[in-house]
């Protein structure tokens, strides 16, 4: 039921950063300064920003930026980690340690702090929001797969492979990475909650994507010196925010609950009918 | 014991090293000259020639890297561009702020989130359950830098109870700490009802209640106490989330914190400073991940005799 839900979040988000830009009655960058900081009407549902530009045309213009980043994120961080998880976790010994080690490194930086820093010193931009993201996503995903890799590097199917000649790009293709694809795929889905979060955060921060290109979490950082007078800016970009880390949530909740194989078999009474 | 010591301290000296690393390469990853960028691009030759002589940056990379070590393990981290304060000395000013604003955050945390997650796991499957997790559900969606400033909307200008900045009674802690320990009590909450949840199914629970235990004193003298472990777990790996969200919870509300300090400085390309603060950050995190392996050992001796 709540993945079904999350689903639906995310569908309507995607849709509405798809067409809805180009559906808004309004330009995202259109002012209009005499009614500046006004509340939501008929005309403008969710009200204007300091600059006088409508906010609802801001927030599906800012979807697609959140969606764009998570989506880039989460494909680079999930291919280099499977990639390197996998080496790591099948070939053992200096390399796995190499790997190891550099993710602890990583590791050792609390959430967004390193991306935070490389932001700050690369420059605040989009760009360099998404190259720091992807710097430290990887991270997760690396040791997930090296995990999932271990125990599979052990299978009879895998051992059988190698006796029949088959390469070892080849055995970890085809045979190796398919089975920490689940996972992996759980993992992308939480992470695109992740990844939008941390944008809006650097955005809400001044370091990732710069005014006047709508994003939600810059939209939130212009909302802060006008909670007395128009608390609108700060109400409408954060709830979609927050509701699509929650779509993304309980579609991530729910793709775990169907591909872990003991909440599965749970789902069965002992006759093999389906709960 | 003290070898399970010994071994968790020796393993964590690489990765402090690997952190110091990193951290001094930051400034080198700046595009172009690492002074011109710091002093702005109407600097004069002669000051941005000063700047870097200054800063040791026209000395070889590992003459750098070395001079950088032992100064960071004297525990000399250079002096602000901004205000020549030396950066540990403006560091250990603002610490106290954010280490209260942890602490507060994580009893928040602690305070809603053991009642709420053992209330789920004991009526599991009723509305309680359900509305447990969907409140979780929303802690962990709910960014704090909306939380923020929501609170503040509600409790600071509508109702006037609370101030919406600043640092000094114990009214001024509240919506940060609220606002900070949001997630970390969401996420606390799922895992004390998950772990809770498994250790009533253990036959010792069971033998309990066959021995006439009441359903509360099975629940909270036998069950709730071992689920504790991975709890506990969780809290030290959370204290980096905690140590981030500062960051972000400092700017909202103007809390005079290491955060609030890092953003500042971020803004002046005040570089040392920034080094400054993300290598105590850092060092703080990796500290806290050590005393909770301890921890961890201490309560489980499994653990320690693996």
């Amino acid at each position: 039921m709540m993945s079904r839900i999350g689903a639906a979040i995310v569908f309507i988000t995607v849709l509405a950063a798809l067409i809805g830009p180009s559906l808004a009655p309004f330009d995202p960058s259109a002012q209009l300064l005499a009614q500046r900081l006004d509340g939501p009407s008929e005309m403008h549902w969710f009200g204007l920003d300091e600059l006088g530009r409508d906010i609802f045309a801001r927030v599906l213009a800012g979807a697609r930026i959140s969606l764009l980043v998570g989506v880039v994120v989460v494909s680079i961080s999930s291919t280099v980690g499977t990639l390197l998880g996998s080496i790591a976790g099948y070939f053992g010994g200096r390399i796995d340690e190499a790997i190891s080690r550099v993710i602890d490194i990583l590791l050792a930086f609390p959430g967004l702090l390193l991306a935070i820093a490389l932001v700050a010193v690369l420059g605040p931009s989009l760009a360099n929001v998404v190259l720091a993201l992807s710097l430290i996503g990887w991270v997760g995903y690396a040791r997930l797969v090296r995990g999932q890799v271990l125990r599979a590097r052990e299978f009879e199917f895998v051992q059988a492979a190698r006796a029949l000649g088959a390469t070892t790009p080849r055995i970890l293709a085809q045979h190796i990475i398919p089975t920490a694809l689940p996972a992996v795929t759980v993992q992308a889905t939480l992470g695109m909650g992740g990844a939008i979060l941390a944008e809006a955060a650097l955005s809400f921060l001044g370091l990732g994507v710069q005014p006047p290109t709508p994003s939600w979490g810059t939209m939130l950082n212009g909302g802060r010196t006008h909670l007395l007078d128009a608390p609108h800016l700060t109400i409408f970009p954060g709830l979609a925010i927050a509701a699509l880390v929650l779509g993304f949530n309980f579609l991530g909740d729910g793709l775990r609950d169907a591909l872990d194989p003991v909440t599965r078999q749970k789902r069965f009474l002992s006759d093999g009918t389906k709960i | 014991m003290l070898r399970f010591l010994a071994r968790r301290v020796a393993l964590t000296i690489p990765v402090l090293l690997g952190v110091a690393t990193l951290v001094f390469s930051l400034i080198h990853l700046i595009p172009g000259d690492p002074a011109q960028a710091m002093l702005g691009e109407s600097a004069s030759p002669e000051d941005v020639a000063e700047l870097r002589s200054r800063l040791g940056l026209d000395r070889p990379l590992l003459e750098q890297y070395g001079t950088f070590l032992r100064d960071a393990i004297r525990g000399d981290l250079g002096r602000s561009l901004r205000t020549s304060q030396p950066v540990t000395s403006a560091i250990l000013e603002r610490m106290p702020a954010t280490i209260e604003l942890a602490a507060a955050a994580m009893l928040v945390a602690l305070g809603f989130a053991i009642p709420l997650g053992i209330a789920a796991a004991v009526w599991r499957g009723t509305s309680l359950d359900h509305a447990a997790t969907t409140v979780s559900l929303l802690g962990i969606s709910i960014p704090n830098f909306w939380l923020g400033p929501l609170l503040a909307i509600v409790f600071s200008i509508e109702l006037g109870w609370l101030p919406v900045s600043g640092r000094g009674t114990w009214a001024n802690l509240v919506l940060p700490a609220v606002s900070l320990g949001a997630a970390l009590a969401a996420i606390l909450a799922r895992m004390t009802r998950a772990t809770l949840l498994e250790e009533l199914r253990e036959p010792y629970v069971i033998a309990a209640r066959a021995r006439g235990a009441s359903r509360v004193r099975a629940v909270v003298r036998h069950a709730f106490r071992n689920s504790l472990i991975p709890v506990i777990t969780l809290i030290g790996l959370q204290f980096g989330a905690v140590l981030t969200g500062a960051v972000i919870t400092e700017t909202i509300f103007s809390w005079p914190g290491i955060g609030r300090l890092l953003i500042q400085s971020i803004g002046f390309r005040d570089y040392p400073l920034v080094q400054g603060c993300i290598l105590l950050i850092a060092v703080t995190y990796v500290a806290m991940n050590l005393v909770t392996d301890l921890l961890y050992g201490l309560v489980d001796p499994r653990i320690r005799y693996e």
